[in-house]
């Protein structure tokens, strides 16, 4: 029995700081995997592929359960809701931001061009 | 909306969040609305966006300078965000202090010129995860109210 202990966010981020992990995490969000399969695709070695579930098994984001002679991986129980959240609202604020700069490089550009 | 001009916001390991975003303008425009504080302050807090407004903004943008930012939300309070630029090459990058708070971030601002664009990087790197962590919690408790102005903001913008 896997108990999911919420640990801290920053488990979590640093386990999704990796590209790998991300896509595994995402793949996984699709349907339950061996490890062999999930080494197969991200072409990755049995040995590798096993650091990386590791990792995210630690963090709470994916767990494990050996059926016979299989390794079977499903996603943890704690969600990423609160990492994705802050995330998104972090984006927006900055998309807000950039937008307005493009308003305002639009009119030093027509500036420009009207000197 | 050009999916190339989208902007992307990341977490790098535990103490570092990294924004980046592309601009169709070359570096020397958009380091000019970065660091003149006449046109900075129309843009770095979208008013409608954000429901603070930006009161002041004072920036002396050069190696040493300083700088002092004050918001307000509305009512009586206001907020100051403070720091000094630790590297300032112009066109290129600025660097600076966050000293507001006891474990504030170094912020790193660079633009890259891409054939005419500029690939804008917004960097920060906070003396600890947990420092990180603090400043994560702290906007994501403000932000709430601001996001919902900032949808109606992005709705009546369009496409």
């Amino acid at each position: 029995m896997v108990q999911c202990l919420t640990p801290p966010l920053d488990l979590s981020f640093a386990a999704l700081a990796d590209a790998t992990r991300r896509g595994i995490v995402e793949r996984l969000g699709r349907g339950d995997a061996s490890i062999t399969s999930l080494a197969d695709q991200f072409q990755m070695t049995l040995t590798g592929m096993k650091k990386h579930v590791q990792v995210l098994e630690r963090a709470g984001l994916v767990v494990t359960r050996k059926i016979g002679r299989v390794r079977k991986c499903a996603l943890g129980k704690c969600d990423l809701s609160a990492e994705a959240e802050w995330i998104e609202s972090c984006r927006k604020l900055f998309e807000a931001r950039f937008d307005a700069l493009d308003a305002i490089i639009d009119e030093m550009k027509q500036e420009r061009r009207d000197e | 909306m050009n999916e190339q001009n989208r902007t992307t916001v990341e977490r790098k390991g535990t103490r570092e969040l990294l924004v980046t975003r592309l601009f169709d303008a070359p570096p020397s425009m958009v380091y000019q609305a970065w660091s003149q504080p006449e046109l900075f302050q129309r843009w770095w807090m979208p008013r409608s966006a954000s429901g603070i407004s930006l009161l002041s903004c004072d920036m002396d943008v050069r190696t040493g300078g300083k700088y002092r930012l004050e918001f307000g939300t509305g009512g009586s309070d206001s907020m100051a965000f403070y720091g000094k630029y630790l590297e300032v090459v112009p066109n290129e990058r600025i660097v600076w202090t966050n000293d507001e708070g006891e474990e504030g971030a170094i912020t790193t601002v660079t633009f890259e010129d891409q054939g005419g664009k500029t690939l804008l990087r917004f960097h920060e790197i906070y003396p600890s995860a947990a420092a990180l962590e603090e400043a994560l919690q702290g906007s994501a408790a403000t932000l709430p109210e601001q996001l919902a102005q900032l949808d109606q903001l992005l709705a009546g913008i369009g496409d």
